[in-house]
């Protein structure tokens, strides 16, 4: 029994060794075992994004459907399972209409770079002790590198597609997702400094206890940059489908628009992955095989997003600009400078562990319950002298209506 | 170290290529029949007037610029936050002091009203 | 030929070549384009170099801010959709004349010249080196809180020329 459990435990392990084994076998060299061991990581890891994103398109459709009290797709196989299938034959077999006088090489190549921009982080996940594709020292910097690779596809698409309301849509959209990267940022910049290194693997083994409950702030502002960025609701205005029409892939249909599609998604479940990562432990906990952990902690992250969508209406653009830059940014930078000067001021006090959690807990709380007060009592007395404003015009017109 | 690099590009060019793939697969079983009619833009059904040039404004560059200045910003605090755990106080007011005065540049673009949209 | 060479002029004529076709290209948008491309083998040169940090800067720098600030910028200009025209005027021969010739005076020197090489490897610990030395009074603290400064006296310029006047 208890060899069953520790085999499903390391499975992954176990199968690297086998396949090592198996492969030396065969008679090949130490570098040909590590490229034909590294090609078999990348199509995995590879076949993981495309079969998530088929996966995940069924799974919203279903959860968002309930959360309106109705079915979900059910007629494509027993439950709708099948509907993914039924999406990709139909999309395979739609027509390229491409619009006369679009840029033919930009408009072709910007949904191939999105969506691959979108796969690139996945490489640097760790499912695992041992098990990741490439256990770089600056991971997330190059998670955060090449998703921001995307926007130059979002811009060709938008150019390319020789459109005023793509172009118009893409420029918004840049907007959004480089407004939106700087609270990101910061945030990953936080749980760096706190793990002390920027591998994947160091952060997760740095998180005895995860950083959720240590940094909230961060956590939930990165979820937060996480949704605009990825350009769901409630920053859904990228493909506002009721003002600009699909916005910056207007004109693509059939497979590139699935491209861009599988960005979008794909752009979703990083960004899950990621906050699992930084901020929910990674790969560790209890009894259950760490590849088990990371896919429940991932599927958290994907189900705030669906529950976020199914709830919401959409912001305005200009309150989203200036939710960005004129809370969030400042939040970020004093919260920055704030936990470095706890921490400093508790390590330098002796205290570790449970109690050094608790000391940066409590300070982000007071921070974020101070941070969410001042817009209230701002807007308040904007109100108030609002209110007072009209209060005052209304009795200096009544006496001249009066007669 | 140079062998992680490599997985990563394998997996940047096997993913290109999984995708290429199905655009071609797609390629070979699309119908093909092209109409003067679908080749024109899309305006919600209405004829488009007029070059396909919007009117850009300066708001965008605005933005932009912002977010290169805070980017590169971000970019010294990476480092910074690697030897954090063996930094002293010093490091931690040398830092404070750079990231005060780019909130003082963020303050400066709010209060002449260079982050409003319209 | 080492595989490390051949991807090492996989990525220079990957970097040289993005960069004459920037040069060259009539259509101001496919420059850019181009230009992006050049920065990605920049990136894989660094990355050659052992210098992983910089290179996921010059990623996330380069293509993924300023990239997007040039493109703005190229799409300010309203004579983007006009042809601009052969990119050589009629000096083109003179210029690479003496292009030609500066770079025979300059080619033996680069080449018989001692450079000096590191002694050993780029240590395991170089991005942690790094931030140390940005904040070590003794090293490059002043030029950080001098990056600052320029950083701010950038926004500020930029705002002010920017804005539109009331």
């Amino acid at each position: 029994m208890g060899q069953i459990y520790d085999f499903i435990y390391n499975l992954l392990p176990y199968l690297g060794m086998w396949l090592h084994g198996f492969l030396r076998s065969l008679g090949l060299s130490e570098e040909a075992v590590f490229l034909v061991v590294g090609l078999i990581k990348a199509f995995l890891l590879a076949n993981f994004g495309l079969i998530g994103f088929a996966i995940l398109t069924y799974v919203e459709r279903k959860i968002v459907a309930r959360f309106q009290d109705r079915l979900g797709p059910n007629v494509a196989g027993p439950y709708g399972i099948l509907q993914p299938v039924a999406d990709g034959i139909k999309l395979l077999t739609k027509e390229d209409t491409m619009p006369a006088g679009a840029d033919r090489w930009v408009y072709n190549l910007a949904p191939l770079i999105i969506a691959t921009c979108a796969l690139a982080p996945l490489v640097v996940i760790p499912f695992g002790p041992g098990a990741i594709g490439a256990d770089l020292h600056i991971g997330v910097l190059y998670a955060l590198a090449v998703g921001a690779g995307a926007l130059v596809g979002v811009l060709m698409a938008g150019w390319g597609s020789n459109n005023k309301y793509a172009l118009l849509g893409a420029f918004r959209a840049v907007a959004q997702l480089i407004s939106y990267e700087i609270p990101s940022v910061l945030s990953v910049v936080i749980v760096v400094m706190i793990a002390g290194t920027m591998s994947t693997v160091g952060i997760v083994q740095a998180q005895d206890v995860p950083y959720l409950f240590v940094l909230p702030v961060a956590a939930l502002v990165f979820l937060l940059s996480g949704v605009a960025e990825v350009g769901r609701t409630p920053f859904d205005l990228l493909e506002a489908e009721s003002e600009i029409v699909a916005g910056f892939h207007i004109e693509y249909s059939g497979m590139k628009f699935a491209l861009v599609f599988l960005g979008e998604f794909v752009h979703a479940l990083v960004v899950s992955a990621l906050f699992a990562v930084l901020f929910l432990g990674g790969w560790r906990g209890p009894w259950l095989p760490p590849y088990l952990w990371m896919l429940i902690k991932m599927s958290v992250g994907i189900f705030l997003f669906f529950w976020l969508r199914a709830t919401l209406p959409r912001i305005r653009i200009d309150q989203m600009l200036n939710l960005n830059w004129k809370f969030l940014t400042p939040l970020m930078i004093l919260n920055l400078i704030g936990v470095a000067l706890v921490d400093k001021g508790l390590r330098a006090a002796g205290v570790s562990g449970g109690m050094w959690a608790a000391g940066l807990f409590l300070f982000n709380m007071a921070m974020l319950i101070g941070a969410l007060a001042l817009p209230g009592y701002l807007g308040r007395r904007a109100r108030m002298a609002a209110l007072a404003g009209e209060a005052e015009a209304e009795a200096v017109e009544a006496p001249v209506a009066a007669h | 170290m140079l062998s992680a690099y490599a997985v990563v590009a394998l997996y940047l060019l096997l993913s290109l290529a999984l995708l290429g793939a199905t655009l071609l697969l797609w390629w070979a079983l699309r119908p093909k029949k092209p109409n003067p009619l679908k080749l024109e833009a899309y305006e919600c059904g209405v004829q488009t007037v007029g070059d396909t040039w919007v009117q850009f404004r300066a708001q965008y560059y605005i933005f932009a610029l912002i977010f290169v200045l805070f980017d590169v910003e971000a970019v010294f605090l990476f480092p910074w936050a690697v030897a954090y755990n063996q930094l002293g106080l010093y490091a931690v007011i040398e830092m404070a002091l750079f990231l005060l005065l780019l909130l003082s540049g963020l303050l400066y673009a709010w209060r002449k009203g260079a982050l409003e949209w319209v | 030929m080492t595989l490390i060479q051949a991807v090492f002029i996989l990525f220079a004529a990957l970097t040289l070549g993005a960069g004459l076709m920037t040069v060259l290209s009539r259509h101001l948008f496919h420059a850019v384009l181009y230009l992006i491309l050049s920065l990605v083998g920049v990136a894989g040169l660094f990355i050659l170099l052992e210098a992983e940090f910089l290179a996921g800067v010059q990623v996330l720098i380069y293509i993924g801010a300023i990239s997007i600030l040039i493109i703005f910028a190229v799409m300010l200009t309203r004579g983007m959709a006009r042809n601009p025209g052969p990119p050589l005027n009629n000096q083109s021969l003179a210029a690479a004349v003496i292009a030609g010739l500066f770079f025979i005076l300059l080619a033996p020197v680069l080449a018989g010249f001692p450079w000096p090489t590191a002694a050993s490897g780029v240590p395991a610990d170089a991005i942690e080196a790094l931030g140390r030395s940005l904040v070590d009074p003794n090293q490059f603290a002043l030029p950080f809180e001098l990056a600052s400064v320029m950083i701010l006296a950038a926004l500020i310029g930029a705002i002010f020329i920017a804005r539109e006047k009331r």
